[in-house]
């Protein structure tokens, strides 16, 4: 049986699944949180550092360019932090698996915190490039709305009392969202073609940023990246905690 | 008509009931009993299908059950007639005199619901049952406001149900007159805190 | 399910059931815009199919959260999901109900509406073309929302957060639609956008409402 490759797929499937359980949960984050912490730590101050003094200036945006290694990082982790949510949701949906809810909870302000930095960098960056703050350009507007819907999906996790009702309620808003927020993505795009330049990074080379810019931003990403992974173990384990001192609680009051 | 097996339920993710098993079979009624909190309205609910068990199975066939929970679903600017005929036609049926005559609303029909008494009202949620044509009838504190005569209508009605080949599943405190009811008392079924509640879809995961 | 839309209408119409609200509300909002931005009819006739289009959705927005707390309040919700209709039909049907005691009582009102702002003679058709095919989406986004919030004591507000991101799509291509038809511009793309969106939501928000209900009903 064990050359059957489908079962050796199934036994490694429930490996997996595994960590799903909370005190399996707990005992691996909390060895894996001081790494990641400490690498997203590194990774941040080389990035950032190498990117903000040891870069040229670009031919026409001057130094103001150097902003991107925050703005771009962050408005990749915005959408991706919307993606994990949406993955984490299906678990709980399908399989109800605690821990995969809490950890979209979890997720979700730190992804708003990306959204806000994006948007706020970028208008920052917008100034002196476009002479205005703000403007109601698609990929601003997008993002604008991407935050009103982390807004919406923390609002309802807020409201509902019970945690598995609230678990299950923002998982079905998260893929009602998804669907209207890449929707209004291109609803948007319809509505006004706007200022914002093409993709800093696509696989397209010819649009692409030069590579003097592009490996300190490759460093600030991967920062980006284990910062949100730290941030959300983090708050993972803290509702984690907190469904636990919940459930001693009711235990308590059963008697 | 109705068989239920080592159920467990939960309520706001505390296991409350576990271990159930009972079967009801037609002309037969039910009265639950136990102490404030013990979990009859929540038994009452995941038997109706409301919610979903912790463990265990609910055997109960399409289309058999009705449900009266403790609100009547009495819209007040409509009249008794509007109300009932409403909740037969969602049942697909239209007789709904049998109804009005058994809960003594015949005065009543043309009444809006607002100006019912909090005992009329009461009256018209439960004769919203024999308009279903469902044969197991399930209540929640069926009594609640209503005088010693209302009572007796309404046992009435359910003791002609259960000639009639129903059966009724009731949580109530007081004693209707329904002789043939067995009591099924929830006292021992009370689930025990951790007792094989890991496996559960509740809080006790965490612990 | 005619029981259902004929009761839901009957409430609506009848003492208390708020029907000429979401009317009034419209009323009052497009009256209001004037004295925000000024009298000059160029301005009014340039703005007024977004007016007319966020008006008549704030309105409609208005009466949501209505649509499934007063059933849930009096227990109605517990018995129509135990009832032979499955819930997915309930929120259809309920969607319906609302769609026409507000979506289109403000399609047919905005033309009136319309005049007041100026709005040029070309523009009406479209405008009313655009409503009638976009409230639909509206109401059917709205009892997502409302299906999401029914159990909650300050669902209103939550409700409006919750759909008004919701409602971006429809609005965009409605209103581009209203305003390429009032500058005599085609407006077959937005309008064919808009359709498929509220075609679309029709399809399959009843059962994504219908999720979130049994949810809530646990």
């Amino acid at each position: 049986m064990q050359d059957d490759p489908a079962a050796l797929k199934y036994s490694r499937m429930k490996s997996l699944w595994e960590y799903a359980n909370p005190k399996k949960f707990m005992q691996v984050s909390g060895a894996m949180l001081p790494w990641a912490a400490g690498l997203s730590a590194l990774c941040l101050v080389v990035g950032l550092i190498w990117g903000f003094f040891f870069t040229p200036d670009d031919y026409r945006q001057g130094s103001t360019v150097k902003i991107i290694y925050l703005h771009v990082p962050a408005a990749l982790m915005a959408i991706n932090a919307w993606l994990m949510m949406l993955v984490t949701s299906l678990i709980w949906l399908v399989r109800r698996h605690h821990v995969s809810a809490l950890a979209a909870r979890a997720a979700a302000p730190v992804g708003l915190v990306m959204t806000v930095i994006a948007l706020v960098t970028g208008a920052i960056w917008g100034q002196p490039m476009w002479g205005t703050w703000w403007a109601w350009d698609p990929r601003l507007t997008s993002f604008l709305i991407l935050a009103l819907f982390y807004l919406g999906y923390m609002a309802l996790w807020e409201a509902v009392e019970n945690a598995d009702t609230a678990a299950d309620l923002t998982s079905v808003l998260c893929l009602v969202g998804s669907v209207f927020a890449l929707l209004s993505r291109y609803a948007v795009l319809f509505w006004n073609q706007g200022l914002h330049q093409g993709a800093s990074l696509s696989l397209d080379k010819e649009e692409n940023v030069a590579d003097v810019f592009y490996h300190p931003l490759l460093v600030s990403i991967a920062g980006f990246v284990l910062l949100f992974f730290a941030l959300v173990l983090l708050r993972t384990r803290t509702e984690i905690r907190k469904r636990r001192l919940q459930a001693l609680m009711n235990r308590e009051r059963m008697g | 008509m109705l068989s239920v097996s080592n159920l467990a339920i939960a309520r706001g993710g505390v296991p409350v009931l576990e271990g159930l098993s009972f079967a009801l079979n037609a002309g037969e009624a039910l009265v639950l009993r136990g102490p404030n909190g013990i979990g009859k309205t929540t038994l009452l609910r995941t038997l109706a299908g409301l919610q979903p068990p912790l463990a265990g199975e609910v055997h109960v066939g399409e289309d058999v059950l009705a449900y009266a929970g403790h609100a009547d679903g009495v819209k007040p600017t409509l009249s008794v007639t509007e109300n009932l005929d409403f909740w037969a036609r969602i049942f697909g049926r239209s007789e709904i005199a049998p109804a009005i005559a058994a809960f003594d609303l015949e005065g009543l029909t043309s009444r809006a619901a607002q100006n019912l008494s909090a005992g009329q009202k009461r009256r018209l949620g439960l004769a919203r049952m024999m308009v279903t044509g469902r044969p197991v009838w399930m209540f929640d504190e069926p009594t609640v406001s209503l005088d010693a005569a209302s009572v007796a209508l309404f046992a009435s009605a359910v003791r002609t149900h259960l000639a009639g080949g129903g059966a009724a599943v009731m949580a109530t405190h007081i004693d209707l007159g329904l002789t043939e009811a067995r009591v099924l008392d929830l006292g021992p079924y009370r689930a025990a805190a951790g007792v094989g509640a890991a496996e559960f879809d509740s809080d006790e995961a965490f612990l | 399910m005619i029981a259902l839309l004929r009761r839901d209408l009957a409430i609506a119409v009848r003492a208390g059931g708020g029907f000429g609200l979401g009317l009034a509300f419209f009323l009052v909002v497009v009256v209001l815009v004037p004295f925000g931005v000024g009298p000059d009819t160029a301005t009014l006739t340039r703005i007024a199919p977004g007016i007319l289009w966020i008006g008549a959705l704030l309105a409609c927005l208005l009466s949501l959260d209505r649509l499934f707390a007063l059933d849930f309040e009096d227990g109605s919700l517990d018995l129509l999901a135990t009832a032979p209709i499955p819930l997915e039909a309930v929120v259809g049907v309920k969607a319906v109900a609302h769609w026409l005691t507000t979506g289109l009582p403000l399609t047919l009102m905005a033309p009136v509406l319309g005049v007041m702002l100026n709005l040029p003679g070309q523009g009406f058709v479209w405008l009313v073309i655009s409503l009638a095919l976009g409230t639909p989406a509206l109401s059917v986004i709205g009892a997502f929302g409302a299906a999401l919030t029914v159990g909650l004591r300050r669902g209103g507000l939550l409700l409006s957060l919750l759909v008004l991101p919701l409602y971006v799509p429809t609005l965009i291509f409605g209103a581009e639609a209203a305003r390429r038809g009032a500058e005599g511009m085609a407006v077959n793309t937005p309008l064919a956008l808009m359709a498929g969106i509220s075609f679309a939501c029709c399809a399959l928000m009843p059962f994504a409402a219908a999720a979130a209900l049994r949810v809530n009903l646990r």
